[in-house]
């Protein structure tokens, strides 16, 4: 009620304020006249009895005033009036507005755009219910993180008291082909335990979930579909479930669709999943797949366990080997288990580049802040004899400096606005410049949260950027300002000006640095011996599906077959295969075994290929000792294994491997396996990345291993463009079969390109990041320098009056220019020494503290500066003393 | 000589508003006067904040108000209590009779 009354009386003033202005009025007026009156009826004369009232009560103008401002109204009457006076004031300098509103559109569109694109990343929660109760359970190795085994997960599902539900996904995703009428096709798909989705918490939108009963060996084939493959292959068929599609070959039938949001984090790219059906039984017969390292776990919590209490438990099963669970050495658990929150796991590789980079682009608001302060600092200047004005005529400095905030929230929200927009298109090249494996990198939009980050930056952003050049403006030494409204000494606020400069110079030469030491690493990192030859050379991944291919040797006669057929395309000059490809993410180790070895305590685990003979000749491998594989290794004979020069210096140092046996993956540590025969040594290649340096490998033919790998990357030697190859090579391979699906068709220096994503996309955000500042902080010494020299004018015409050379003027400016600069360098200097430590894990071979970088950039810094300084120097050479002299 | 005034305790000029406008509607002046004739001078009450407690008692709905004309033909606002006004009063009384015997025992106890 109250409230409403508020209302109502609020607005009719509003509504009709000379009338209630009159109201106030006559009352005031009323009052004095009672007042006046009972004075004179004391015995005063009514000139005296005004006076005597006037002394007690105050001035009728200032009790109006008081009554007036009582109402809420009057807040927004003020609101109003400030802006449409900030509006006005805005106008009239359309050169400032527009500089102002741009620098800090860029400053806040930045900065959103960052924000939304790691919001989804670093802050969202995931996109599953409880997802704090979901942890991620990794086997470990040394500290280090591994996958774990089938065996590992069933022993753990079936010991632990801490999760309501326990799954495990295969992490090589599981690739069905599907032919269709136009090109064979492979599908990523990933291969789960029954309760997968429970653990995540999403059930399928329409059809069932996968059952324990579906999770056996040999059981049905059934299969749940994402979203997106059921609207982009089966037109979002609404009788899906229970209908049967061909895949590999076989016919899956399809029990389940995923909802359409459904966002699936542990392996973004599958669009199907299918039942894990592993084998459960024979746990102590050590050569199977289920003893393979290469399940991820994860775990929905009991209500009410931590993930404290659950690591605990873990670890006391890790440490506590039950008969019934025999473990083999290489997943005996000695080192524990590591298990974390899943958001933190499925983020971990890129939070620190993604911190980085919005602590970045955070630095370029704060400069772009730095920047527009300056200008309305110098503009405060201009105004001190309006602001002088209106507080000698009593205007209250809490009024005013609520105006001139008002003016830079206007300007702010200007900014911000343009900001969005900018936002808007940066987000766009953001994400397509982004590495592919961003997790949620779909999620990125702006969204209310991005929204709210773009309001609280945009306020925040117009009281701080305000505050400084309000408080100076209405500063309340009258004296000085009225004279200064002439025009003739510098004030404090040049000495503000300065140290804003000095700090924007600071914050750039952080940018600076940053973008110099990314620059340095990729450099480093692609100047990295990758230990191949990665020019001329295309890559395609083939695929065989079907049941025509289930045995090896028909597998191996397609992918020898389709080498020959690559072969003969003109324009190739060879063509190998093997069963990965380095650099391409490819991941596949084994452990190693070694007849009288130097070194037998150290468990040795090496990357194995299967390769074509021709392999290391084509992808420019050198051979160090011995010879290469040939066609006469083949089926039935000895085995016969080259091994990479780092494996054979850290095993037999000194020695040579050559002629020793060996046993590799199913064969390790089965003494009724006869050992294999190394019979050579290559150079070392990178495999993980160019950064990982594990280079320990072996390679045998693909006909001498255990089994035929599927899929085969083809690596093909040509000359010219080797791109413009792959559509010929296609064709040739698929007038072999023409039902197998052609992958990953890429040139080998852009699978290189590709596997420095991360960084590269770090060091192109600093490196833009970087340009602004730059140019920013060369704006603001521009101004700074620009502004002193006019109001020194006076001072320097004297000063040539008195014989200053130009040189020497300008010397004394540029010296002035650049004196801010070095302090600015200085201060930026240290701060890049502790920055650095941000970006210390994107760094690749350098030191954070390099000195070349912060040198080279320290030099670019005064260079610019100089040209900054440059122009005003050369004004205040130009100054003419007669003129100077003359306007006083 | 006057008697020295003193300014309306904080917080108790609504009190004393409502209290004088009990008796009979007033305008400002007469309200600001009444005080201080019942107070015997010792309350002085300051006209600004008289008049803006005197809008923000009515925007609550405690008094009405009226304009009236004068013999010099000023137009002049008299306030009135209303129903509500009457119960905030008897509240605010009880209140202030409540708060004032505690402070006058404690200082007998102190005394």
């Amino acid at each position: 009620m109250s409230f409403l009354r508020q209302l109502a009386h609020g607005l009719r003033a509003l509504v009709n304020r000379r009338a209630a202005d009159r109201d106030t009025a006559d009352e005031v007026g009323h009052f004095f006249d009672l007042a006046v009156a009972e004075l004179i009826a004391r015995g005063h004369s009514p000139a005296d009895a005004r006076r005597l009232a006037q002394l007690d009560l105050g001035n009728a103008t200032l009790l109006r005033e008081e009554v007036r401002s009582s109402g809420w109204e009057h807040l927004l009457e003020n609101l109003v009036a400030d802006l449409r006076y900030a509006a006005r004031r805005l106008r009239r300098s359309p050169g400032f507005t527009v500089v102002s509103a741009v620098t800090l559109a860029l400053g806040i569109g930045a900065s959103t755009a960052i924000f939304s694109a790691v919001y989804p990343t670093l802050f969202a929660p995931l996109p599953y219910p409880a997802p704090s109760h979901i942890l991620m359970i990794w086997d470990s190795n040394e500290g280090e993180r591994s996958a774990v085994t089938f065996h590992t997960y069933r022993e753990v599902a079936q010991r632990n008291h801490s999760f309501q539900t326990l799954a495990a996904a295969d992490v090589p995703l599981w690739q069905p082909s599907v032919t269709s009428a136009t090109q064979p096709e492979r599908l990523d798909g990933q291969r789960v335990t029954a309760d997968y989705f429970r653990v995540l918490g999403v059930a399928p939108a329409i059809g069932r979930d996968f059952r324990r009963s579906d999770d056996v060996l040999d059981g049905p084939k059934v299969v749940i579909l994402s979203d997106t493959l059921w609207r982009l292959r089966f037109a979002a068929d609404p009788e899906m479930v229970g209908r049967q599609i061909t895949l590999d070959g076989d016919l899956w039938t399809v029990i389940g669709v995923m909802p359409r949001s459904f966002e699936n984090l542990m392996a973004p790219a599958a669009r199907l999943w299918r039942p894990m059906q592993y084998d459960t039984e024979h746990a102590s017969k050590f050569n199977t797949r289920e003893w393979g390292h290469h399940m991820n776990m994860v775990g929905r919590l009991m209500p009410g366990v931590s993930p404290g209490l659950a690591r605990r438990e873990l670890n006391e099963i890790a440490r506590d080997p039950l008969p019934v669970f025999p473990r083999p050495p290489w997943a005996n658990l000695k080192f524990g288990f590591i298990a974390n929150p899943l958001q933190g796991e499925i983020t971990r590789t890129v939070r620190p580049a993604l911190l980085a980079i919005l602590g970045g682009v955070l630095l370029v608001l704060a400069i772009a802040c730095v920047n527009v302060t300056n200008l309305l600092l110098a503009r405060g200047a201009q105004r001190r004899g309006e602001m002088s004005v209106r507080l000698a005529l009593g205007a209250g400095r809490e009024r005013l400096i609520r105006q001139l905030l008002t003016e830079s929230l206007l300007l702010a929200a200007a900014g911000g606005a343009l900001g969005l927009l900018v936002a808007k298109l940066a987000l766009g090249t953001l994400v397509a410049l982004a590495p592919v494996d961003l997790p949620r990198i779909g999620a990125i939009t702006i969204n209310g949260a991005v929204f709210a980050f773009a309001l609280a930056v945009t306020t925040l952003i117009g009281i701080a950027v305000g505050l400084v050049p309000a408080l100076h403006a209405t500063r309340n030494d009258l004296q000085t300002g009225l004279r200064e409204a002439s025009r003739r000494s510098a004030g404090g606020h040049q000495f503000t000006r300065r140290t804003l400069v000095v700090a924007e110079v600071a914050l750039a030469l952080v940018l600076l640095v940053s973008a110099g030491l990314l620059l340095r690493s990729l450099e480093r990192l692609f100047s990295v011996n990758t230990g191949f030859r990665a020019a001329q050379l295309l890559t395609l991944q083939v695929h065989e599906a079907g049941h025509r291919y289930d045995a090896d040797s028909a597998r191996f006669q397609f992918i020898e077959q389709a080498r020959e057929a690559a072969e003969r395309v003109p324009g190739v000059a060879a063509v190998a295969f093997t069963s990965q490809l380095p650099l391409s993410g490819d991941q596949d180790g084994y452990g190693v075994e070694f007849e009288n070895e130097y070194n037998p305590q150290d468990d040795a685990a090496a990357l194995r290929y299967a390769v074509s003979p021709n392999y290391f000749e084509v992808m420019g491998i050198p051979l160090r000792r011995g010879r290469l594989l040939t066609a006469h290794d083949a089926a039935g004979e000895a085995r016969a294994v080259v091994i990479s020069e780092s494996l054979a210096q850290r095993k037999f140092p000194g020695a040579d491997p050559v002629g020793r046996g060996i046993r590799i993956g199913p064969g390790s540590g089965n003494v009724k396996e006869p050992w294999a025969i190394i019979v050579g040594v290559v150079g070392n290649v990178r495999q993980a990345s160019l950064a990982v340096n594990e280079t320990d490998a072996v390679y045998t033919t693909a006909p001498q291993w255990y089994w035929v790998d599927n899929p085969m990357s083809l690596v093909i030697r040509g000359s010219g463009d080797v791109a413009a190859l792959a559509p010929a090579i296609r064709r040739a391979i698929w007038s072999v079969d023409k039902d197998q699906p052609i992958v990953r068709v890429a040139t080998m220096e852009q699978v290189v390109a590709a596997s420095e994503a991360q960084r590269h996309f770090a060091f192109v955000l600093f490196q833009a990041f970087a340009l602004v500042a730059l140019v920013l902080a060369a704006t603001g010494i521009y101004g700074v320098l620009s502004g002193s020299v006019t109001e020194r004018t006076r001072e320097l015409g004297v000063r040539a009056a008195l014989g200053a050379s130009r040189g020497n003027i300008l010397g004394l400016i540029l010296r002035q220019g650049l004196a801010l600069t070095g302090m600015g360098a200085l201060l930026g200097l240290a701060a890049a020494m502790a920055a650095s430590q941000a970006i210390a894990s994107l760094l690749f071979g350098i030191s954070r503290l390099d000195a070349i970088t912060y040198l080279g950039v320290v030099v670019l810094l005064i260079a610019v500066s100089g040209l900054a300084c440059s122009l005003p120097a050369w004004r205040a050479a130009r100054i003419d003393p007669a003129t100077t002299l003359r306007a006083e | 000589m006057e008697p020295p005034t003193t300014d309306v305790i904080q917080g108790t000029l609504d009190l004393l508003i409502l209290k004088t406008l009990s008796l009979e509607p007033m305008h400002g002046f007469g309200i600001a006067r009444r005080v201080q004739q019942i107070s015997r001078g010792v309350f002085k009450v300051n006209p600004g904040s008289l008049l803006t407690a005197l809008q923000r008692l009515e925007r609550a709905g405690w008094l009405d108000s009226e304009w009236r004309h004068t013999e010099n033909s000023r137009r002049a606002k008299y306030y009135r209590l209303t129903g509500r006004g009457k119960k905030q009063l008897e509240a605010e009384t009880a209140d202030w009779t409540r708060r004032a015997s505690a402070i006058s025992r404690l200082l007998k106890a102190e005394g």
